[in-house]
């Protein structure tokens, strides 16, 4: 297949709403389903960073903006099929089954963390769910994605992979590594660009002077696509359309889902010094959640009763899952020693003792105790 | 018992893998029907095929991060890197990502795969096709560092590495590719990872001082005891084979029936393996030493073109270094 780019189909996601008013009734359920899971992230994404200002999390990425973009395309996988995030898909997990008690322990970082408090929060990884922990280096799991599809396709597995990059990770070597090794094996993997248009503080149009990003996927023979990421039945359709066509042989598929980080790039960050309001404005007019909402209240299958009893419902959710979470005592010293080689040499063991009888001695103070 | 020489060897283990076990698979740049530019690779793509043994792209970082995902999902990788001094556009792979996937993830998932790359001069290769940079891999946590010094090793050592759990950085000797030449079994051969052996005297003798090293820094030290046994000085030779899990053991063992070490190796001297060797020594043999430990390196300079063979720790520079500690007085 030639590759190619195709640019926005419609302007304003509203506007497909009003010409499209009669979905499938399938896909009004799927899109149900996916948008629960959006409000669900939306006030995840809140209470986080709440927890995170009085100081009970340590950081946070929140998915504030990108919410259709990252739960509209991971609706598309089948349950074995694998993920390999950037900083902003957690979510994923959650929508893919994960306990969101567990996922809450990850950002609490204790002992109900299946990855023992190693990573900061917004790094998670869960086998059962087939979805790995990204890279703060920005890109690297990208070429892992390829290897991973690869093997999938040699060992004779349906399996898809799903990975994630933003628009500054385009700039980054692994892109350029991941996408060349992807065409070149035919590798049946997925590439979701979510173009939010912030790299940080660096906007795409000085990231790159490629027009769009959807080019650069083409330029290494990848079909490549631009959607707009905050209209969720465009995601749905542009991402199940790209999948299949990855499950089916053809090879690797590129998207970019234009979007926008209507949030701070990271709890430690200040967008006010870079961005102007008004853009964030702009954008703020394009809430994928408002817009979804909008399209399923003119299906006729939801209408405020039912967004506030949702709302209610999903924030008890999770004051109940983050009491249990944050009940978790820290992992235990012996953890950091374990996961590191399939047998362990004397140096670990050695430090693991020297570490013990000096705690023993001298017990770490908790801070603020 | 078939004669090989340690790119034969190498080569000897990588088909006895692939025959065994259909997870393993080679790629890397010119692996395929070239059969790697050193040969090390000649012949699998006509037995395995091209979706076994891959010609890749271009890019070392490519080559590794994709190892590393196939690794993830069932596959065990033997990626080429064809000069070890080609691994540096794929550190962040190796030290962020494939030494660290086990513990990051908490033990959910974890990549075997074993990267084989030549390293080592004294083949007028520059310093882009001569660098030895194995200790920036063992001051990784979550790696396996290996460098064999004769193909019987060299077999060995690669299968283990092989068939272990661990990602494992498999440096080849370049120089002795075809220079070391032994007699190395058809099949099988055992060689756990994390065990040195003796390279010098075949047989357990008293000896004034022990010379640690490895890769092809060891014929050379082997080279210097055999002169220096003409002069009255008999001296114990320790290849490490595995740099990481160190066989502490056998080099404290050494060191205190000798009271004296020699550490030689190829890299520059400076926060080298060799100063690790030197402190655990000096840390758990002190008062066995009769003279301070010494270093016999590679110099604090990049690696030459026209003037390897003064840069490199050859023969006549370990037996000085020799006589000096045997002749120490406090």
């Amino acid at each position: 297949m030639a590759a190619r780019t195709e640019s926005l189909g419609r302007a304003h996601p509203a506007a497909r709403a009003k010409r499209e008013p009669s979905a499938p009734a399938a896909d009004l359920e799927r899109e149900l389903r996916v948008y629960r899971h959006m409000v669900l992230l939306r006030l995840l994404d809140e209470r986080m960073l709440t927890l995170q200002r009085q100081g009970r999390v340590g950081f946070y990425g929140s998915c504030y903006g990108q919410e259709a973009a990252t739960l509209g395309s991971a609706a598309v996988l089948d349950a074995g099929d694998w993920i390999f995030p950037a900083l902003r898909e957690g979510g994923a997990m959650l929508l893919r089954g994960y306990p969101l008690v567990s996922y809450l322990c990850q950002i609490f970082g204790n002992s109900g963390d299946p990855t023992k408090g190693r990573q900061m929060p917004s790094h998670q990884a869960a086998a059962s769910v087939h979805q790995v922990s990204w890279s703060s280096v920005i890109g690297t799991q990208l070429p892992q994605a390829v290897g991973a599809a690869h093997a999938a396709r040699l060992r004779g597995e349906p399996t898809v992979v799903m990975a994630y990059l933003g628009d500054g990770a385009t700039s980054s070597a692994d892109f350029h590594h991941a996408l060349t090794f992807a065409a070149r094996l035919k590798a049946p993997v997925v590439f979701c660009c979510q173009n939010n248009q912030w790299s940080i503080s660096l906007p795409v149009s000085r990231q790159t002077a490629a027009p769009e990003l959807a080019l650069k996927g083409a330029a290494y023979g990848v079909p490549s696509k631009r959607v707009d990421g905050n209209d969720l039945a465009a995601v749905l359709e542009a991402a199940g359309e790209a999948v299949a066509a990855a499950r089916a042989g053809e090879g690797p598929r590129f998207l970019e889902l234009l979007t926008y980080r209507l949030g701070a790039h990271s709890s430690s960050d200040d967008p006010t010094r870079y961005r102007d309001q008004k853009e964030v404005d702009r954008w703020l007019a394009r809430d994928p959640l408002q817009l979804e909402r909008l399209r399923l209240v003119e299906a006729g299958v939801w209408d405020e009763e039912r967004e506030g009893a949702l709302r209610g419902e999903q924030a008890e959710v999770i004051a109940r899952a983050v009491a249990e979470a944050e009940a978790f005592p820290p992992p235990s010293p012996e953890t950091l020693f374990e996961d590191l080689y399939a047998d362990p040499p004397w140096i670990v063991s050695e430090q693991r003792e020297a570490l013990r009888a000096e705690l023993a001695e001298a017990p770490r103070k908790k801070p603020g105790a | 018992m078939p004669t090989m020489n340690l790119i034969q060897a190498v080569n000897d283990a990588l088909r006895l893998r692939m025959r065994e076990d259909p997870r393993v698979v080679v790629l890397g740049e010119d692996v395929g029907k070239f059969g790697g530019v050193f040969r090390a690779t000649a012949g699998l793509v006509e037995e395995f095929g091209e979706e076994r043994v891959i010609d890749t792209p271009l890019a070392e970082g490519g080559i590794v991060g994709a190892a590393i995902g196939m690794a993830m999902n069932g596959l065990r990788p033997v990626p080429e890197i064809q000069f070890s001094d080609f691994i540096y556009p794929a550190f962040d792979q190796i030290v962020n990502e494939l030494a660290k996937l086990r513990y990051r993830s908490g033990g959910q998932y974890s990549a075997p795969l074993v990267i084989r790359t030549p390293s080592g001069g004294g083949i007028k290769g520059g310093h882009y096709h001569s660098q030895s940079p194995e200790a920036y891999f063992v001051h990784t946590p979550g790696l396996k560092v290996v460098m064999p010094s004769n193909p019987l090793d060299a077999k060995g050592l690669l299968l283990s590495a092989m068939r272990g759990e661990d990602p494992v950085i498999f440096f080849e000797p370049k120089r002795l590719y075809r220079a070391a030449r032994g007699e190395v079994p058809e099949g099988e051969v055992e060689i756990p990872l994390g065990v040195a052996a003796r390279a010098w005297p075949e047989a357990e003798a008293p000896a004034l001082a022990t010379v640690i090293s490895w890769g092809a820094m060891v014929p050379e030290a082997v080279e210097a005891a055999q002169a220096l046994a003409g002069e009255g000085v008999a001296v114990e030779v320790i290849d490490l084979r595995t740099l990481w899990p160190l066989d502490l053991d056998t080099v404290l063992a050494s060191v205190k029936r000798t009271g004296r070490a020699v550490v030689v190796h190829e890299a520059p001297r400076s926060c080298g393996f060799g100063a690790e060797v030197v402190a655990l020594v000096q840390e758990r043999a002190f008062s066995w030493l009769a003279a301070p430990v010494q270093r016999v390196t590679g110099l604090d300079t990049p690696f030459p073109y026209t003037l390897e063979l003064e840069y490199l720790p050859l023969a006549p520079r370990i037996a000085r270094a020799v006589r000096a500690v045997v002749a120490y007085q406090p």
